[in-house]
């Protein structure tokens, strides 16, 4: 590829993601009212959507064979355990997140 | 000026997680554009414009192949079209943003969506500029991490390795936060049942899709149950 063909990839790609950004608010503008079923989706969706990215971060999980995702487990039980108790986000997530990084680095 | 002081503060704090992992995922980014032969302005181009994490490690392939642009445009609406859920979820949030409307979504990546669209702000500050500033921090930690990757991804002086959880450790704070702040846990677990089953059913690199599908019919299949508004517009029993 010579550089105004990789420029020209990128620029696909840039509008393929603002493609996904705005379209729904293309299809659904502020001027007009949005209808019961989307509106619907928009109150339920968060939440199903969270629990759909919280899934996505476990994708590269290898459950079947050493170390079994332990790492991942063990932080992740870190972070939700602190959170549960401290209720403090950045605890949580920094606590989480130093003892996967030493698991990662110094145990598995 | 005030205004917009008070609203960076309230947005900074929910930032920092993803200070941690934007900084090392973009000097991941960096290193592997500059070790493809991509310099600084490369990097800096697809960090600022693209904006989509995940999509940029698989331009970094694509670039390295042959001209295909409309097999780039689709390849990249399949890999973010999660996005359009995001949009669902912020149509009416992002109602009266002004002109800031059209940055929140052009920067809504998968984390300055989950922060804006669980966390409120507080009381007395202004929720445009609040958002604005979530987004506009994570794009400068990007772009930063990714710069930082490129122009000296040799010379990090400790081990980064795994620090990228703290991405992870959001996302499951945010899950959290939301399933104390709401009674209905039904939406929540749609979601999580679903991906979890689509990711066991299907090849890890094409479950969200599918994902996608069964979490949009499961939702709609249930919505007499799980949408108050709709028994409002049948007549009272």
């Amino acid at each position: 590829m010579n550089t105004v063909q990789m420029l020209l990839t990128i620029g696909a790609v840039v509008l393929a993601t603002a493609t996904t950004r705005f379209l729904p608010f293309l299809i659904f503008p502020a001027s007009r009212p949005v209808p019961a079923y989307i509106r619907y989706l928009g109150k339920v969706l968060p939440y199903a959507v969270i629990g759909m990215l919280v899934v996505y971060c476990f994708k590269n999980v290898t459950v079947t064979k050493a170390p079994f995702g332990l790492p991942e487990w063990i932080g992740a039980a870190v972070v939700a355990g602190l959170h549960l108790w401290k209720k403090n986000m950045l605890l949580s997530i920094g606590a989480g997140t130093i003892i996967y990084m030493l698991m990662v680095q110094l145990v598995f | 000026m005030a205004d917009k002081a008070k609203a960076f503060r309230a947005a900074f704090p929910h930032t920092l997680p993803i200070l941690a992992g934007f900084t090392f995922l973009g000097i991941a980014y960096g290193v592997l554009m500059q070790s493809k032969g991509f310099s600084w302005p490369w990097t800096l181009l697809m960090s600022t414009t693209i904006f989509a994490g995940s999509m940029e490690f698989v331009t970094v392939g694509l670039l390295a192949g042959n001209f295909q642009p409309i097999y780039a445009y689709c390849l990249a609406l399949m890999v973010n079209a999660r996005h359009l859920f995001y949009g669902l979820s912020m149509l009416e949030k992002y109602k009266g943003a002004g002109w800031k409307k059209f940055y929140l979504i052009f920067g809504m990546c998968d984390e300055s969506f989950s922060i804006n669209c669980s966390v409120d702000p507080p009381e007395g500050v202004d929720a445009g500029w609040f958002r604005f500033f979530v987004t506009l921090l994570n794009h400068c930690y990007w772009i930063a991490g990714s710069m930082l990757g490129s122009l000296a991804g040799s010379f990090v002086p400790f081990d980064t390795t795994g620090i990228d959880f703290a991405m992870t450790g959001l996302f499951i704070v945010i899950f959290m936060n939301q399933w104390f702040s709401c009674r209905d846990h039904r939406p929540a677990l749609v979601g999580l049942g679903a991906s979890v089953l689509c990711l066991v059913v299907f090849p890890t690199d094409y479950f969200i899709l599918p994902a996608m599908v069964l979490i949009l019919m499961m939702l709609t299949f249930f919505r007499k149950k799980l949408d108050p508004a709709s028994h409002m517009e049948e007549p009272a029993k």
